[in-house]
């Protein structure tokens, strides 16, 4: 069985390479349909389509550095209910695949009948950066890769991005590696479940050379390296932004509990949220009467509230997309305090989210004896 | 100088309100036991029933925070004696990632107290209550619950 196979870029083009991967995908049956990201005949966005005829594949383009939505949401909207029999190849960065990962611990998604399939990442710009990238007539793509063969990292790509420990996909059945790897000639793709095995056979791929593998692992350490020392520098700042009520105060000063970062949230998946049950509805003379407690409050009401609560209840599983600060009218940097904060209740529980279907939820389970000094002792 | 001496004799004259969020099976009926027992504890408490320390979502101690208390007790049962079977291990982990996201954004961690109290502790319970109003008292009123701005 091939395991790490050979893709030969051809006339030095990753995309069109791909492009006929996507394609012998479903031209041999190997999927019946494909969620993939495909370029907008408008131009300015790359999104997510489901596409289940090969001649509707017209540009497809998972390269393209942006990320409208966490595709994670949309695989969750279609398995919840009922899976189909049909099998369908979805393809997402590591992010939304580790997304993926926590929504199906939380029954919120199946992987029954996908076949996943992701894409090593070097980032991604907001959607208005890359529409403006765009606009100026050149493929943001093309420009993109050229930097990443250079070796170079744009600097206005999204700080969550740059900050990303988890370029490569994890729980992938098969991952295209282009980490390290020489995207002049090759991309690297790896198989790593039965499934995977059985695709890469029947593409009739080349079995790559170990010393691919181990050039690809090498830059993967490498990059990782660099991106969490730039995630322990922008924490470290976030930190000091943030500690205590004041500062926090001041961070939140401009949140307008329009709930945005809930609503992309990927992780936030509670068909009524609290904040929008009827607990909420409540009649003027509530409100009168906090007002005549503390003097004056701030309307809407229950804004650090909101955003403590969010954080309690999926902190622990955030896998740091960053599309809440994207998606922040106000340019508050939702994603970074998600980010510190997760780090350190994450590792309360030695958890990784998205790392393995194994490992439940931190909030779902427990150990008897673990946390002995959360009890207090008189 | 004159500042921080009224300042200690607001502290002085504070008293604390804690919201407790208490377990039916057992730190509830050890607050009854502790009143038909005539245990005394100071009355800077207002109990709340809930039917288990698992139920507590965090929004709750939250709410209670913002809203005007300087401290929340959580009652539960001894590890191992939940009536739901292991309710009391889920508070502990919730509990566990709400005081590490307190911590991580410089907010009063010991401001919440979860406490194993079983039904036949009426004792510990009063004196868990004196000891959290007597910390509250030292630390002095809840700055997030002065903010009008949450």
């Amino acid at each position: 069985m091939v395991k790490n196979a050979v893709l030969e870029v051809q006339n030095g083009n990753v995309i069109q390479t791909l492009n006929n991967l996507w394609r012998q995908l479903l031209e041999k049956g190997l999927v019946d349909a494909l969620l993939i990201p495909q370029e907008l005949p408008s131009g300015g966005n790359v999104v997510q389509t489901l596409v289940s005829r090969v001649d509707s594949l017209t540009t497809p383009n998972p390269l393209a550095p942006v990320m409208p939505v966490n595709s994670a949401r949309l695989v969750s909207q279609m398995t919840k209910v009922t899976p189909s029999p049909r099998k369908v190849g979805v393809v997402l960065r590591p992010c939304e695949l580790r997304a993926l990962i926590e929504l199906v611990k939380l029954k919120q998604a199946s992987l029954e009948n996908l076949v996943l399939i992701g894409i090593d990442c070097f980032g991604t710009y907001s959607v208005n950066d890359y529409k403006k990238l765009a606009e100026n007539g050149s493929s943001p793509s093309d420009a993109f890769i050229k930097a990443v063969k250079e070796g170079k990292e744009d600097p206005s790509l999204r700080q969550v991005c740059q900050m990303c420990e988890y370029p490569t996909p994890m729980n992938a059945d098969i991952a295209i590696g282009l980490i390290g790897i020489d995207l002049d000639k090759s991309l690297l793709i790896q198989a790593s479940t039965p499934e995977g095995e059985r695709i890469l056979e029947a593409l009739e791929l080349k079995e790559s050379s170990e010393a691919d593998v181990t050039k690809r692992d090498e830059a993967v350490s490498k990059l990782v390296e660099q991106r969490t020392k730039k995630r322990d520098e922008v924490l470290q700042q976030t930190q000091q932004e943030t500690s205590g009520i004041d500062n926090l105060m001041k961070v939140l000063a401009s949140c307008i509990n329009c709930h945005n970062c809930r609503d992309v949230c990927p992780l936030c998946f509670c068909k009524e949220c609290f904040f929008d049950s009827p607990t909420f509805e409540m009649e003027a003379e509530k409100y009168l009467g906090w007002a005549e407690k503390k003097g004056t409050i701030r309307m809407p009401t229950h804004n650090l509230l909101f955003h403590l609560t969010r954080m309690s209840h999926m902190v622990t599983s955030c896998v740091g997309c960053g599309m809440c600060s994207e998606a922040c009218p106000n340019d508050i940097p939702v994603a970074n305090i998600f980010r510190l904060v997760g780090l350190n209740t994450q590792k309360l529980f030695d958890y990784v989210p998205g790392r393995s279907l194994d490992e439940p939820i931190p909030v779902s389970t427990f150990q008897e004896r673990e946390l002995l000094k959360v009890p207090e002792k008189l | 100088m004159q500042e921080q001496q009224e300042q200690q004799q607001e502290k002085d004259g504070f008293e604390p309100n804690i919201v407790g969020l208490l377990c039916h099976w057992c730190t509830y009926t050890a607050a009854d036991l502790a009143g038909t027992t005539r245990t005394q504890y100071p009355p800077n408490i207002r109990p709340i029933q809930t039917m288990c320390s698992g139920m507590v979502d965090p929004v709750y101690v939250l709410w209670a925070l913002l809203g005007g208390a300087d401290g929340v007790l959580i009652g539960g049962c001894h590890p191992a004696d939940c009536h739901y079977v292991s309710g009391n291990y889920k508070a502990r982990r919730k509990i566990a990632v709400l005081k590490s996201i307190f911590n991580t954004l410089g907010l009063d961690d010991d401001r919440i107290w979860l406490c194993w109290i079983s039904a036949a502790e009426g004792q510990l319970f009063a004196n868990t209550v004196a000891k959290f109003t007597e910390t509250l008292k030292k630390k002095g009123p809840n700055p997030m619950k002065e903010y009008w701005t949450t």
